[in-house]
C-alpha cells in the first residue's frame, strides 16, 4: 500500500517556470489521471514521480520517505513509446528485469531459476493476452499488443507504483477499450498505486478514481515563461471506485482506499447504503 | 507513369543491373584493342590474354627467388594487417564509443578530445609513424588504427545517445545498474551498428593500407602494385586492383550477412 506525497513541488527549466507550487497527497492504491494542456508539465510531473528528473524545490515522499534521485525498480513505467526493447522477444522482453535483479553482474539466470522464471514470464505474458507471441520480436506486434508487452514486462518487478505516460494515446478506439479492461483487471489485482498521464478525458474518467488537471493560470504572453501550471481540478470520481472491487456499490467489502472516508464523510447520505 | 513508380520487371532488373558492368568492360576492350593496334608493345591498356598471363604468373607460377606463390603471400600479408587494424579498431569503437556514449564522465573527458583526434589527416602522420614505430607491420597496423579508430568511436558514441531515453529509464525501472544498461540494452542494440560502421570503413582502411606498403614494405598487394608500377605493368596492377576491390566487396557483403544472421531483429521496422 503506497502513498505518494508531494510537498510544494516547483520545476523550472532555466527562467522557464513550468510548474508551481504543486502539493497533492495519492492515497494508497488510487488511480491518479493527470490531464492539462500540452505543455502544462504533467509529464514533466510524472518524470519527477519516477526520479528521472529532480524538482527545482519541494519534496516527492514515497511512504514518507524521500522519493530516490534515479529511478528504480519500486517505480514501473511504461510510456507511449520505446516501452519495450526491440532486440528482445517478447519472452525475453518480460524476464529481464527479473533476470537482472537476479543476477547482478551477467544479468541472466540458468537452471532451475531460469525455468522458474520462465514459467511466471509465460504466466504474465498470457494474462496480458499474448500467448503465442513468446519468440516474436515487438516490431512484429502490433501498437496495442507492444503496450500489452510493456505492462507485462514493467508488472514483473512488481512495483508500488505504476506510472503510465499516454500509454494508450497511439492505439485505435476498439484496441484502446480492450486494453483499458486490462488496465482496469491489473489494477484491482495488483497491489499498486497507479499515476497516468493522459489528454484523453473519457480515458482518464473511465480509468481513475480521482483526476487531477493542471491549468496554467496566467496565460499572457509576458507572464507564461514566469508563471507555471498548477493544480486546476481535483475531481474524485463518484462513485468512488475502489481497488479490488468496481465501485464501493459492488464491493463495499473491498474498500481500502481511506480517501474514501472523506469522500464519504462529504456525503452522509451513503452511509446508509455501505 | 511517374518516373518514381516504374515497376521493372525482374529481366530488365537483371539487364539493368549487369549493363554498368558490361560497359565498362566493353569500353576497355575497345579502348585496348584500338591502342595495341596503334602500337603492338603498348603498355597502358593490355589485351585480356596478357593480363591471363600475368594473372597465371602472379597466382600458380611459383617464385623463381622465393618459390612463393606472389598473389597468395601479398594477399595473405595485406589481410593479416588489414585484420589486425580493423580489429583493433572495433574492439576500441566498442569499448570507448559505448563508454563516452552511456558515460557522462568519460563523454565529458574523452567526447571533444576523440572529435579533434578524428580530424588529423592520418596520412600526414605516416613519416612520424615510421620514424617512431620503424618501418615493420605495427606503423601500417597504427595507420589504419589511427585512420579508422576515431570516426568508428564516435559513430559508435552517437549510436547510444541516439537510443531513446526512456529504454535507459526503463532499464532502470527494471533493476538495472549502469553496467547491465551497457550489457544488457546498449551493447546489444549497438552491436548491428558496429558492424554496418565496420563496412563503411572498409574502403578508408584498404586505403591506408595501401598508401602504407606502397611506402615501405616487402610483400603485401600496394606493395606489390606499386613495385610492378615501375615497369609500367598495367597486365599485373590491373588485375591486382579488382582483386583488391572483390575481396573489399566480399567482406562487405559477408559482414552484412552476418549482422543479418546475428541480429534478426535489426532490419525489422522500429528495429536499430
Amino acid at each position: 500500500m503506497t502513498a505518494l506525497s508531494i510537498k510544494h513541488l516547483w520545476k523550472e527549466y532555466g527562467d522557464q517556470i513550468v510548474l508551481e507550487n504543486i502539493s497533492l497527497e495519492i492515497a494508497p492504491r488510487s488511480f491518479v489521471a493527470l490531464v492539462g494542456a500540452s505543455g502544462c508539465g504533467k509529464t514533466t510531473l510524472l518524470r519527477m514521480l519516477l526520479g528521472q528528473e529532480q524538482p527545482t524545490r519541494g519534496q516527492i515522499l514515497i511512504d514518507g520517505e524521500p522519493l530516490p534521485p534515479e529511478p528504480g525498480p519500486d517505480r514501473g513505467v511504461v510510456y507511449q513509446r520505446y516501452s519495450v526493447f526491440p532486440h528482445l522477444t517478447v519472452l525475453g522482453n518480460v524476464m529481464l528485469g527479473p533476470e537482472m535483479a537476479g543476477s547482478r553482474f551477467w544479468g541472466r539466470l540458468t537452471g532451475t531459476r531460469k525455468r522458474d522464471l520462465q514459467d511466471r514470464a509465460r504466466a504474465m505474458i498470457a494474462d496480458v493476452g499474448l500467448a503465442g507471441a513468446e519468440g516474436k520480436y515487438p516490431a512484429q506486434l502490433s501498437g496495442g499488443m507492444q503496450q500489452r508487452l510493456a505492462l507485462a514486462q514493467a508488472l514483473m518487478m512488481q512495483p508500488r507504483v505504476l506510472l503510465l505516460d499516454e500509454p494508450f494515446g497511439a492505439l485505435d478506439p476498439g484496441i484502446r477499450a480492450d486494453i483499458h479492461a486490462l488496465m482496469q483487471r491489473l489494477w484491482h489485482t495488483l497491489p499498486m498505486t497507479v499515476v497516468m498521464v493522459t489528454h484523453d478525458l473519457r480515458e482518464a474518467f473511465t480509468l481513475g478514481t480521482r483526476i487531477i488537471a493542471l491549468e496554467r493560470t496566467r496565460t499572457r504572453p509576458e507572464e507564461i515563461a514566469r508563471y507555471g501550471a498548477q493544480i486546476g481540478k481535483d475531481i474524485a470520481i463518484w462513485p468512488p471506485r475502489v481497488a479490488g472491487g468496481g465501485t464501493i456499490y459492488d464491493n463495499p467489502a473491498l474498500r481500502d482506499d481511506p480517501a474514501l472516508e472523506d469522500l464519504i464523510a462529504g456525503r452522509p447520505d451513503m452511509l446508509e447504503r455501505l | 507513369m511517374r518516373l518514381i513508380n516504374q515497376q521493372l520487371s525482374p529481366p530488365a532488373l537483371l539487364a539493368l543491373k549487369l549493363a554498368p558492368f558490361v560497359l565498362l568492360v566493353i569500353a576497355y576492350l575497345a579502348g585496348s584493342a584500338a591502342r595495341l593496334a596503334d602500337n603492338p608493345a603498348d603498355k597502358l591498356l593490355p589485351a585480356l590474354s596478357s593480363m591471363a598471363t600475368a594473372i597465371d604468373l602472379m597466382a600458380f607460377t611459383p617464385d623463381r627467388r622465393t618459390g612463393d606463390y606472389l598473389l597468395w603471400t601479398d594477399t595473405w600479408a595485406s589481410l593479416k594487417r588489414l585484420g589486425a587494424g580493423l580489429g583493433i579498431s572495433t574492439a576500441m569503437a566498442l569499448v570507448v564509443g559505448v563508454a563516452i556514449g552511456i558515460f557522462p564522465v568519460i563523454r565529458a573527458l574523452l567526447g571533444p578530445f576523440v572529435g579533434f583526434v578524428a580530424m588529423v589527416p592520418p596520412l600526414a602522420l605516416l613519416p612520424v609513424l615510421f620514424i617512431m614505430l620503424g618501418l615493420g607491420e605495427i606503423s601500417k597496423i597504427a595507420l589504419i588504427v589511427i585512420g579508422v579508430a576515431p570516426l568508428m568511436i564516435r559513430d559508435m558514441a552517437q549510436r547510444v545517445l541516439d537510443l531513446p531515453r526512456e529504454q535507459i529509464v526503463k532499464a532502470e525501472t527494471l533493476s538495472a545498474n549502469s553496467w547491465l544498461v551497457v550489457w544488457r540494452v546498449v551493447l546489444p542494440q549497438v552491436l548491428p551498428r558496429l558492424i554496418i560502421s565496420l563496412r563503411l570503413q572498409l574502403g578508408a582502411a584498404f586505403l591506408f593500407l595501401i598508401a602504407a606498403e606502397a611506402i615501405s614494405s616487402d610483400s603485401g598487394l600496394g606493395y606489390r602494385i606499386f613495385l610492378v608500377r615501375r615497369y609500367l605493368s598495367m597486365d599485373i596492377i590491373f588485375p591486382y586492383v579488382a582483386w583488391i576491390t572483390f575481396l573489399a566487396a566480399m567482406a562487405d557483403y559477408g559482414l552484412d550477412r552476418l549482422r543479418r544472421w546475428l541480429f534478426p531483429w535489426s532490419d525489422m521496422e522500429g528495429g536499430r
